[in-house]
């Protein structure tokens, strides 16, 4: 049940009137810069720079054909959905599976285990970066997505496995009692009666990974330095700044081709969002 | 009941081996190994893109030490941290006292509005930012010339002295969504006959929630601050999209300073990962370090 200490008091409309009228002010500034990039997405070069307004006189939709086509953002927005989409099904199975063991059974070596993840959780990703790209140039997985995909599902497990341990946890044990009186072994328990109960952690740690995967930076930009082909939207808007710095609109059309999928996903699916975020503190 | 032996435990837990099997291998390649292997490759003299690698010791490490860039950049990112840190924690709290109210219809939409920020990507964020910093005509100056609050243009991130705070802001901003979540969380963990107490008693004064419900809440601000300062440390993105770490290497935090020596070459000059792993190595022990301190202060409080 959701707790409130309502210090607004219902009766008391003004203090209500003016607490919402600061709010909604303190909203628009907060959102200006977002709404100045979508706004620029659809202005001339000029019409950008020559005031604060945010309606356009015309809608320039020719921004986002240069972008999606002469800057290629429309390569780099598939790169990007599949390295996204297929990390978030590695991360699901193989965080779900360990998670599952984690939070439900014992065996030799657990703490162990428990102990070296804990201790990585604060690991700075620039710390990791160099050794990564070596491990995947040895491999030959530097020049193809592949590489790419497997390097963002392994990054960050830690709180992903945490999530699920502590999920399954709470699963009662009656459960999978009747299933093992049942003959059920090991997989089919997990098959038939865990799998179907995850569905809410499941989502959480798809929209983390989902997060993460679209917005990364450090590991594309390193990974695809020599190889543009394989771009991500985020590395694709930034080499775009360095080659093409004077299309002001363009540059802004491919900001919002990057940005806008996850806004649209974050308004629809804004629970797990919520929940993935303090999950992280409140265990 | 007999005690099993090992090897029967082990075997008995042989599903559950199968299971960590596959999360272990991508942990072990790309958390683990790259862990190690950074100890390693920072006692070489090698460039990453040959195989001529020379074992040299220690010399990495001495030569960053006595690199005065290696040390502006290693406070730099502590300035970071102690800027940040304390705005977003006592931000985020003041606006998830406010929006932990029932009664305000627009909370929910206030709520995804601060959120908004923290869902777009980063490096757009810096792309965009210097846009809206730009001293030509950019929409921050034009607000702060059309209210008179300065003359001429402030150029945000080409001087050196206000170059940092910008990014710090612009860091405030992205992130702070993520800070009034964690308050949230832990304003619901209040009890309610406590929450009620107050509501009898008006709720009015300041006092109620410096004696009530900041004691309740503070085993959360510790964990809170743990996370929020190393995610402070962890700026690479934003500044190298903003600034790149300049001008003038003014804003040049340490993941920046890694980067730039390992893979950004200067006319003439070879990148240098052995180099750059000695300092990534130095930074990542002087991260952990502050983590287990914090570790060690949050274990001390909650014993309070």
């Amino acid at each position: 049940m959701n707790k409130y200490l309502n210090f607004i008091a219902e009766k008391n409309q003004v203090r209500y009137l003016v607490i919402s009228i600061v709010f909604l002010i303190f909203s628009f500034f907060w959102i200006y810069p977002l709404l100045w990039v979508l706004s620029a997405s659809l202005k001339t070069d000029f019409e950008i720079w020559s005031g604060l307004g945010l309606i356009p006189d015309r809608l320039v939709w020719e921004n986002f054909e240069r972008a999606w086509i002469g800057a290629n953002m429309g390569r780099y927005f598939f790169n990007t959905l599949i390295i996204t989409v297929v990390s978030v099904i590695i991360v699901v199975v193989t965080t779900g599976m360990f998670g599952y063991v984690i939070g439900r059974y014992s065996f030799p070596g657990k703490k162990i285990l428990i102990g070296i993840l804990i201790s990585t959780i604060f690991i700075p990703q620039g710390y990791t970066i160099i050794p990564v790209f070596d491990l995947l140039s040895d491999l030959n997985l530097s020049k193809n997505l592949l590489g790419l995909i497997i390097a963002t599902a392994g990054a960050s497990p830690v709180i992903y496995i945490l999530l699920f341990a502590g999920y399954f946890s709470r699963i009662p044990v009656e459960l999978e009692e009747a299933a093992k009186m049942d003959g059920a072994g090991f997989f089919r328990i997990f098959v038939l009666i865990m799998l179907p109960l995850t569905k809410p952690v499941v989502a959480t740690v798809s929209i983390l990974q989902v997060l993460h995967a679209w917005n990364d930076f450090l590991l594309p930009v390193v990974i695809t330095l020599g190889n543009p082909d394989i771009r991500t939207l985020s590395v694709g808007v930034y080499a775009f700044k360095g080659e093409y710095f004077i299309d002001w609109s363009g540059m802004a059309a491919a900001s919002v081709i990057t940005i806008l999928p996850i806004i649209v996903l974050f308004l629809f699916m804004q629970k797990y969002f919520v929940e993935g975020v303090q999950g992280a503190v409140k265990g | 009941m007999y005690k099993k032996s090992l090897s029967q435990q082990i075997y008995d837990a042989r599903w559950c081996y199968l299971f960590i099997l596959p999360c272990s291998i991508l942990t072990g390649m790309f958390v683990l190994y790259p862990i190690g292997m950074s100890w390693y490759f920072s006692l070489l003299d090698w460039s990453g893109f040959t195989d001529d690698a020379k074992f040299i010791g220690f010399q990495n490490y001495v030569e960053a030490i006595n690199d005065k860039f290696f040390w502006d950049a290693f406070y730099r990112s502590f300035i970071f941290m102690f800027g940040t840190v304390p705005v977003k924690i006592v931000l985020g709290f003041i606006i998830a006292v406010f929006l932990n109210n029932q009664v305000l219809k627009l909370s929910p939409f206030f709520r995804t509005i601060i959120f908004m920020p923290v869902v777009t990507a980063i490096a757009i964020i810096g792309i965009v930012m210097t846009f809206i910093f730009s001293p030509f005509n950019g929409p921050a100056n034009k607000l702060l010339m059309a209210t008179n609050l300065t003359s001429g243009p402030i150029d945000f991130l080409g001087n050196p002295d206000t170059v940092l705070p910008t990014v710090m802001g612009v860091y405030v901003w992205k992130w702070l969504g993520i800070t009034m979540m964690y308050w949230l969380a832990a304003l619901q963990t209040v009890p309610q006959d406590v929450y009620d107490a107050a509501k009898i008693d008006g709720a009015e004064g300041l006092k109620l929630w410096i004696n009530i419900i900041l004691p309740i809440v503070l085993p959360f601000a510790i964990v809170i601050i743990l996370v929020e300062a190393v995610s402070a440390l962890n700026v690479f993105p934003l500044i190298e999209t903003m600034t790149a770490g300049g001008p003038f290497f003014s804003s040049e935090v340490m993941e920046v300073y890694i980067f730039r020596t390992a893979f950004i070459t200067d006319a003439g000059t070879m990148p240098r990962l052995g180099y750059a792993c000695a300092a990534g190595v130095f930074w990542g022990v002087a991260v952990l370090f502050i983590t287990a301190l914090q570790g060690f202060w949050m274990r001390k409080i909650r014993r309070i």
